[in-house]
């Protein structure tokens, strides 16, 4: 990231425009980080979601290997 | 690097231009055919993955443009119709858009692979690959077929979606494949004849640069019998219903009839090249429309509408 000390060349509106400009990407950056945040939740309960009619048979089996040391 | 305003690169670069180096115009096409080889296919996915499965397609075509206009900034900075592209506009250093395009690819085809299938995931890279290497760096300076070949990047699309929702690869999303590769010369190859100038300022050898308007006329002409019968072949296997072939065979009729007219014609001074502006426009509802058309007969026939 370039800042505006790294660059005497800058005077002082630029350096309001420089900051102007990194706060509009921030901004961008918070909210595509937050959609991949929700989106891979969704991705999450969805995928777990499908999964659950096997999770009894699961724990059965479990419970008869259990049965089948004991 | 060739760069308008480099005082400009002391400023980081918008987010606007980001988003402009995934090529929005263009991925408008790459998300619908994507949609529609999605609902084409025979089966179901849920909502959210469906939105995922379509969003990595788009991401990953977008990932390809930035690499594409990364390895291309000095060839966009010759032609008029690409030297406000970010890089060549000097809004925008070369690493950044490199950076870009490599952290879209990598993110669309992971995301792909853990939420759809690593099948769907491998041929997504595939595609990227296919368009940033094969066509960019190596067909497209080399040879005046880069776009046959290069077509090939543009197909891929409606085929991911659909192996999003099948997770196999059959006959049908195939032939999405190839309709796609065969509209892409007489599509790009309408806009070259009105733009040649350009293209022959960067030294690319597009085919009205290296084999003459005549060739490419008569060329645009072949590609378009053959793409007659192409899009009616999903109906001809029983892919489709009756209302997708015969929506294929008007199609595709016109577009025979505009190719006719440019690929038997010679060109004059002054004559504003109006049958290729005209089948270069048709060229993208077409695609638009069939498209639409193959979802359209899944419905119907879903709800008993036709058998």
């Amino acid at each position: 990231m370039i800042q505006p000390s790294d660059s005497p060349m800058l005077n002082a509106a630029e350096t309001a425009a420089l900051r102007t400009r990194q706060k509009a990407r921030n901004k961008v950056m918070g909210l595509i980080l937050g959609f991949l945040v929700l989106l891979f939740f969704s991705i999450s309960i969805v995928k777990i979601t499908a999964k659950q009619p096997h999770a009894p048979a699961q724990g059965a089996e479990a419970e008869a290997g259990q049965a089948d040391h004991s | 690097m060739t760069t308008a305003n480099p005082q400009a690169l002391i400023m980081p670069a918008d987010w606007r231009d980001f988003f402009a180096l995934t090529k929005p115009g263009v991925m408008r096409l790459v998300i619908f055919t994507a949609i529609c080889g999605m609902l084409a296919a025979p089966g179901s996915i849920h909502p959210v993955l469906g939105f995922t499965a379509i969003l990595c397609i788009a991401v990953g075509a977008g990932g390809a443009a930035a690499l594409n206009q990364w390895w291309e900034a000095d060839l966009d900075a010759v032609m008029k119709r690409t030297a406000g592209r970010p890089i060549p506009g000097g809004r925008m250093d070369r690493t950044s858009a490199r950076d870009f395009g490599f952290a879209l690819s990598g993110l669309s085809v992971m995301t792909m692979g853990i939420a759809i299938s690593w099948l769907a995931a491998a041929i997504l890279a595939f595609s990227i690959f296919y368009y940033s290497w094969i066509y960019t760096v190596w067909l497209k300076p080399r040879t005046p077929q880069n776009i046959v070949i290069g077509g090939g990047a543009g197909a891929f699309p409606p085929l991911i979606g659909w192996v999003a929702v099948t997770g196999d690869i059959t006959l049908m999303p195939v032939l999405l494949f190839l309709i796609i590769f065969m509209w892409t010369p007489p599509h790009f190859w309408a806009l070259a004849l009105f733009v040649q100038i350009d293209y022959s300022k960067a030294g690319i050898p597009m085919m009205p640069v290296v084999a003459g308007e005549r060739s490419t006329r008569r060329q645009i002409l072949a590609y378009a019998v053959i793409l007659l019968p192409l899009s009616m072949a999903p109906w001809f296997i029983g892919g489709t219903g009756m209302l997708y072939g015969l929506a294929a065979f008007l199609l595709s009729g016109m577009f025979l009839w505009l190719s006719i007219r440019v690929g038997l014609r010679t060109a004059t001074p002054g004559d504003g090249m109006k049958p290729e502006k005209r089948l270069f426009a048709y060229s993208i509802f077409y695609l638009f429309i069939l498209f639409a058309m193959l979802v359209a007969d899944r419905f119907a026939t879903l709800y008993g509408l036709q058998s």
